[in-house]
């Protein structure tokens, strides 16, 4: 439990970018042994706050104490030889080095040699003493995204660290892994080590967080002294300055079908495939693809959006058979999708907004004209969109890779629905959003439903998907176990078909 | 056909081999020490003349090699640093700075050597370093006398091969290597200085340039002419590639080099048929050509290769 003598203080922190004022005048403490939940919604200036801390930032004002003694940290070093380790929202890991390798970088070696032997000592004593667990040996890009955060965490522990940050670690996470990095975290909090916890899920936070700080464009909004006896709408109105209500799911009056598969498999191409899936989605249905990552879900997401050609089945989009497997035929058809990768896949980040917004249908006459483009009616697309979505950015000619995780989600589902797909396809909707942004993203999905389209979530989110979807189908091992109609699901009963064992739908 | 693999298997054929792959052993290593940083060196080429140019001009003032290899290799990592400078620390484009600075060096060589020597008739020359046999090796039959009967420059560039491998994949600082060269956000919150170590590994890779520039003009010519270098450096680059950017391999790919150019020269000298000369010459461009493109259909660059690291960017 905490003690009263902080082991971190940051006092008056201030951060500019440019104009935006990432952090302005915060205050904030951590004592040993103490969890601390830092809430805000995208863009709040949590991350940036955490860089500064960390000595990735240097803070326009402010001070940082380390255990009542001013410090000054101007690079990781200085951070990590004041005792702070932190594990970034995006891992900071050089995938095709080894596991040692990423954990021994920065150690001085014994006698000009890297010390291979300590090494691997240290990690098994770390290992055991809080469970996380590691083959050395393996390259990282050969570990699951838990093992990743996992060698993350050690990598902070490797060095000394005192007091450890997560910046968003359950936004990677399965429901079964968050369980581990939570017993992970409380054993480490117990042997006196700080830890400073972000999350956009509240119910974590009130699960694990002994003290809890929120921070609203860049200011503390509130504090929160008992989050396990303070409720989730209450902290939500901290973050984001009112209420927010949850969408309501009201009866469905399911239609024809609009997206069916019927015997789908796949080579093993990449990844998991698929093996003999069949489902269908009416319109005015969303059906949730639940499942530990990995277990087929990219496969099939792929094959929806005519992005992989299955060697085996057929798959009909409002009724049309699909012959071909282009991601033009499918859109032609009526298919639209919101990648899991928003980055890489979804948006092209060096390019304009308003480029990436019009992009699956550059070719279309609405935007070009004789093989030419036609600037003036793709910007005034964009910037109709960015006003309708309530987009916060500078313009639609901002480089996409400069907005906020939510405003990118927001940005492609803008792009996708003005279009009036007949089929949604959507990974992960929500992942890393604040709850505002969520909420948003939620009211669109139930508007598109009631106007009869067939919506298909695929997600590891159980609360989200038992609110969302009319049913739930669990895919294990590439194949779908069972589905459920979420009025008679439990987290409990969907948890257990996500490790394999049979449904009764 | 049979007078070419009768030859193959020559004392002066071996000898000639390696030889030919000294330098481009040096200059392969130090492009991938600076491609592994996640830095590419265009400048190579200029470089190597460069330094060429002092090794050769410091020797023949003072009469002392050795001196002239110091002069050598002290340029290269001081056109190492300079490249360094605009592309680690100023962040700016790799590819103009690299080709920056080899127009800058050839252009530097040309004049002071003009300076030095004016227009002579009759280029001067330096009496090179002499063979140095290493006992009992050099009696084995036919591999002794090319392989171990070489000179200095060239036993260096055979220890340089483990000595790369050792630093870079079992010392902490190749392993931070490695890692600038990766994801150079892994190394700078693990605490290592990015730009130190990108600084470092570039201008040890222009020490290795300056050596292959001096082993051409100190021992493979004994003189300084402009056309030195010809290629040797773009060719460094290509095989860095072929090697997969592992000490090993990048010095497999110098021998494999070294061997096709022996044989392009064994047989213009046979004078095979009434082939032009130049036919021969374009042999092992050709095979660079061929190689690059089979290999490096697998092969990884460094994921953060041409990437400038800012901190507060993202
Ligand atoms: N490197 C940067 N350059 C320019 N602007 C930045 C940079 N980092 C953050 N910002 C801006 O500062 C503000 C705070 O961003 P920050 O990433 O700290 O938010 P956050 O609370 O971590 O949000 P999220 O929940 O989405 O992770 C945002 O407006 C963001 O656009
Ligand atoms: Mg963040």
């Amino acid at each position: 439990m905490p003690t009263p003598d902080p082991l971190i203080e940051m006092r008056g922190i201030t951060k500019s970018f440019g104009a935006v004022k990432a952090n302005e005048a915060v205050d904030l403490s951590v004592a040993p042994g103490e969890i601390l939940g830092l809430l805000g919604e995208n863009g709040a200036g949590k991350t940036t706050l955490m860089n500064v801390l960390f000595g990735a930032y240097a803070p326009d004002a402010g001070e940082i104490l380390v255990q009542g003694r001013p410090v000054t940290i101007n690079s990781s070093a200085d951070a990590l030889a004041a005792g702070i380790g932190m594990v970034h929202q995006h891992f900071h890991l050089a995938p095709r080095l080894s596991v040692l390798e990423n954990l021994l970088i920065g150690i001085p070696g014994k006698s000009g040699r890297i010390d291979r032997a300590g090494g691997l000592a240290r990690l098994n004593e770390i290992g055991r003493q809080h469970g996380l667990t590691l083959d050395p040996d393996l390259p990282v890009s050969a570990l699951s995204v838990g093992e990743q955060q996992r060698l993350e965490i050690v990598k902070a522990l490797f060095r000394g660290a005192r007091l450890l940050i997560l910046d968003e670690p359950t936004a990677v996470l399965a429901p079964t892994e968050v369980d581990g990095l939570f017993s992970a975290l409380r054993s480490m909090a117990a042997q006196g080590l700080g830890i400073i916890f972000i999350s956009h899920k509240l119910n974590e936070v009130r699960a694990l967080t002994h003290r809890c700080v929120v921070l609203r464009h860049g200011r503390v909004a509130g504090r929160v002294d008992a989050p396990a006896s303070t409720t989730s709408s209450e902290m939500a109105r901290l973050m984001c300055g009112h209420e927010i209500v949850p969408p309501a799911r009201g009866p469905s009056t399911p239609g024809a079908a609009m997206l069916t598969l019927a015997g789908i498999s796949t080579s093993r191409h990449s990844g998991m495939a698929l093996r003999d899936v069949s489902l269908s989605v009416r319109a005015g249905e969303i059906l949730g693809i639940a499942g530990v990552s990995g277990n087929g879900q990219r496969a099939l997401a792929e094959v929806i959006s005519g992005v992989r050609v299955p060697h085996a089945g057929q798959m009909t989009i409002a009724g049309k058979i699909v012959s071909r497997f282009s991601p033009r035929e499918v859109q032609a058809l009526g298919l639209g999708r919101i990648p899991e990768d928003r980055m890489t896949t979804g948006l092209v980040t060096n390019l304009p907004l308003a480029d990436s917004m019009v992009l699956p249908r550059i070719g279309t006459d609405a935007f070009s004209r004789n093989g030419l483009l036609r600037p003036d009616a793709i910007r005034a697309f964009a910037e109709a969109q960015i006003k309708a979505y309530d987009i916060r950015c500078p313009g639609p000619m901002t480089r996409a890779g400069a907005l906020s995780g939510g405003n990118l989600q927001k940005a492609l589902l803008a792009r996708e629905l003005a279009f009036d797909p007949k089929v949604l396809i959507v990974s992960q909707p929500t992942r890393g959003l604040d709850i505002g942004a969520a909420r948003f993203i939620h009211e669109k999905f139930l508007d598109m439903r009631a106007r009869g389209c067939g919506i298909v979530v695929i997600g590891e989110d159980l609360e989200e998907l038992l609110m969302l979807c009319d049913r739930i189908a669990v895919m294990y091992e590439g194949r779908i176990v069972g589905t459920l109609d979420s009025a008679d699901a439990t987290i409990a009963q969907l948890g257990l078909m996500m490790t394999g064992a049979e449904g009764t739908g | 056909m049979n007078v070419v693999l009768e030859q193959i298997f020559q004392v002066g054929f071996l000898a000639a081999i390696i030889r030919i792959a000294t330098p481009l052993a040096f200059a392969t290593l130090g492009e991938m020490f600076s491609e592994r940083a996640g830095v590419l060196n265009l400048g190579i080429e200029g470089i190597m003349l460069l330094s060429a140019m002092t090794g050769f001009t410091a020797t023949s003032l003072s009469g002392s090699l050795w001196l002239g290899v110091l002069a050598a290799v002290v340029t290269g990592a001081l056109m190492g640093a300079v490249h360094a400078l605009f592309t680690v620390a100023l962040g700016l484009s790799q590819h103009v700075c690299g080709i920056g600075v080899t127009l800058f060096s050839s252009g530097l060589a040309y004049f002071l050597y003009r300076l030095i020597f004016g227009q002579q008739s009759v280029p001067p020359s330096i009496k090179s370093f002499e063979t140095l046999p290493i006992p009992v090796l050099s009696d084995i039959p036919v591999l002794g006398p090319a392989v171990f009967n070489q000179f200095s420059l060239v036993y260096m560039a055979m220890a340089a091969v483990p000595l790369a491998a050792l630093v870079l994949y079992r010392t902490p600082w190749g392993l931070s290597v490695r890692m600038v060269g990766e994801n150079p956000r892994a190394a700078d919150s693990a605490g290592v200085s990015v730009i130190a170590t990108r600084f470092q590994a570039v201008i040890l890779g222009g020490a290795l340039m300056g050596l292959a520039g001096a082993f051409l003009s100190m021992v493979q010519f004994n003189a300084f002419t402009f056309g030195l270098v010809s290629g040797r450096g773009w060719v460094a680059i290509a095989l860095v590639v072929f090697g997969r950017w592992d000490p090993w391999r990048s010095a497999g790919a110098a021998l494999l080099f070294a061997f096709v150019d022996a044989l392009q020269l064994r047989m213009q000298a046979s004078g095979l048929g009434h082939i032009p000369y130049e036919a021969f010459l374009m042999l092992p461009f050709i095979f660079t050509i061929v190689a690059m493109a089979v290999m490096s259909r697998n092969a990884v660059a460094p994921s953060a290769l041409l990437k400038p690291f800012r901190r507060e960017e993202r």
